[in-house]
């Protein structure tokens, strides 16, 4: 029931996208996000759609999967959709009661919709083609020059990927809780709110034991190990670029490109 | 009265690269008051077949009777099921949530919405059925030791009167005198109630001085299906499948092959020992 969730997670395969360097991927995360807000016309959103399309293709990684990622977002994608169709002032096209649908309303709605839809899609890639450690391994290269102004990168980057390594753990161990108190007969569908809140207690409170214990476990064993946080600590395997990833941010760089000749030509 | 699987299936991830096939076409009939061993090596399948038995997962095809109903039937109470067919997971003081341990093995029969003198009744009665002091009733569970802990569980499991108890590894992690007094609890338990008990283990020795029937398990199948006896007649496969059988098993082997004539089949230690003394033409 839980493992449904995709968003966030790996999906293991052996493409272009998944060898690239994490830095890449994270930089082209970012200036994907950011091109979807550069563009306001619809080439501009074809050539997004193209790139993201081709890039899931290059990745191997099944177009199922993304959409059903998508599923835990259909949500917060339909408020926004109806918000933006009824509430936008302009040219009314349709109008019944007290909604009005206007042009522009149905301009932004269907734009908005696009764009989180993309958003969320061209995240999920690369958080399905990047392993959580390699993730954040390019988050503290990438974040290195802040050290000079004293923020904590290795800290940081340490406890995001610990904080990602115990996702998956605390999932299952939810799910062997939540049988193991159905197995007693607890019940945690039926009944109004406050009886579904009170139903989550034989839940949360061993989930919170091993939640805790782990972290203790982990900290303990991190001790016995000598680990002492950043200052002159080398990585077994550290991050340096290849002949694909140049190549990378060039492809980046021509669609970066594209996209604001587009914003600016139409 | 009894459990029958019917052609079960069932594929973990189905539909995604990750599929694995945990479970391959299982026909199994287990009647009532049999004491039942069910064997694999990690990975065979073993806690994935359990969980099907009280309706926790459901089949990708193939269908399970109890008492000859189809537990996945539309109208099937499978609460009720659960009360019937009690499962006790691995490692399950993981799952000790109350203030005290009694309260916290209340939680099973209230859950069944019976009378709360009943409730207490059967809590009392089953905290004494694993052999918990009286002394320990109003501590927190978290203050026991980890073999009292597992009572207490298991207690809470027993509390709601289950007339199959499936125990999933009872003894991972204990001291072999923890392992022994929950296995003999448990023993005692069948020899009194009549119910049914499957006890599902990766150790023979464990297994072999308790239950009757013994189901080996392979890679989401099932690989024998018979008495102790006949089971560890097959010592060289069970060992190819990364199982062994029990200790006493590999010394009557050898003494056999050294020239004295004892029957190789016994299984536990006290078969043994008569087989050996008739052996030597002695008796005790």
């Amino acid at each position: 029931m839980i493992r449904d969730i995709t968003l966030g997670q790996y999906y293991q395969a052996d493409s272009v996208i998944h060898r690239l360097d994490p830095r890449v991927k994270l930089v082209a995360t970012i200036g994907f996000i950011i091109s979807l807000f550069v563009v306001d016309s619809w080439v501009g959103y074809v050539v997004a759609a193209l790139f993201l399309v081709c890039m899931i293709k290059l990745s191997k990684v099944p177009f199922r999967y993304m959409v059903k990622g998508m599923r835990a977002i259909v949500f917060i994608l339909l408020i926004t959709v109806v918000f933006n169709l009824f509430l936008t002032p302009g040219e009314p096209l349709v109008s019944v009661w007290k909604l009005t649908i206007t042009k522009e309303g149905m301009r932004t709605a269907v734009m908005m919709a696009v764009r989180l839809s993309f958003l969320i899609v061209g995240s999920s890639l690369m958080t399905l083609t990047t392993t959580p450690n390699s993730l954040t391994d390019g988050m503290e290269k990438l974040m290195k020059p802040l050290k000079y102004v004293k923020v904590p990168v290795h800290e940081i980057a340490m406890m995001m990927s610990i904080a990602l390594r115990f996702i998956p753990i605390l999932l299952e161990e939810t799910d062997k809780i939540m049988k193991a108190q159905i197995a007693r007969g607890a019940d945690f569908e039926s009944g109004n709110l406050i009886k579904k809140a009170k139903a989550m207690v034989p839940l949360l409170v061993p989930l919170f034991i091993s939640a805790f214990r782990r972290a203790n476990d982990l900290a303990m064993a991190m001790e016995a190990r000598c680990y002492r946080g950043g200052e002159h600590r080398t990585k077994m395997k550290p991050l340096c670029y290849h002949g694909a990833d140049r190549i990378a941010y060039g492809v980046l760089l021509v669609y970066f490109a594209g996209c604001v000749a587009i914003r600016i030509m139409l | 009265m009894s459990i029958i699987l019917d052609h079960v299936n069932y594929v973990y991830g189905e539909d995604t690269a990750l599929a694995v096939h945990a479970l391959k076409d299982i026909n199994l009939v287990i009647p009532d008051g049999q004491f039942i061993g069910l064997i694999g090596h990690t990975g065979s399948g073993k806690s994935t077949l359990v969980q099907h038995l009280n309706g926790l997962i459901r089949p990708t095809s193939g269908a399970i009777y109890y008492n000859g109903e189809d537990i996945h039937e539309k109208d099937y109470d499978r609460k009720q099921l659960r009360s019937k067919v009690g499962l006790v997971f691995q490692y399950p003081e993981h799952q000790l949530f109350e203030i005290d341990v009694f309260k916290d093995v209340c939680f099973g029969p209230k859950n069944l919405g019976l009378p709360q003198k009943e409730i207490e009744l059967r809590a009392y009665a089953a905290l004494k059925q694993v052999g918990l002091e009286d002394e320990y009733f109003y501590q927190s569970p978290f203050d026991l030791s980890g073999g009292q802990k597992r009572r207490v569980a298991i207690a809470g499991v027993l509390a709601m009167k289950p007339e199959v108890l499936v125990l999933d590894e009872p003894t991972a992690g204990l001291d072999p005198k923890g392992r022994d007094e929950i296995l003999d609890q448990i023993a005692k338990l069948k020899e009194e109630t009549g119910i049914t008990v499957i006890l599902v283990s990766h150790s023979m020795e464990d297994v072999a001085k308790y239950v009757e029937r013994i189901i080996v398990m392979n890679r989401g199948s099932v690989l024998y299906d018979d008495t102790p006896r006949e089971v560890f007649k097959h010592v060289e496969e069970l060992e190819q499948v990364g199982l062994a059988a029990p200790q006493v098993t590999y010394i009557m082997r050898a003494l056999s092959k050294r020239g004295m004539p004892v029957d190789t089949s016994a299984t536990t230690i006290a078969e043994a020992s008569q087989e050996i003394l008739k052996a030597l033409h002695r008796t005790v």
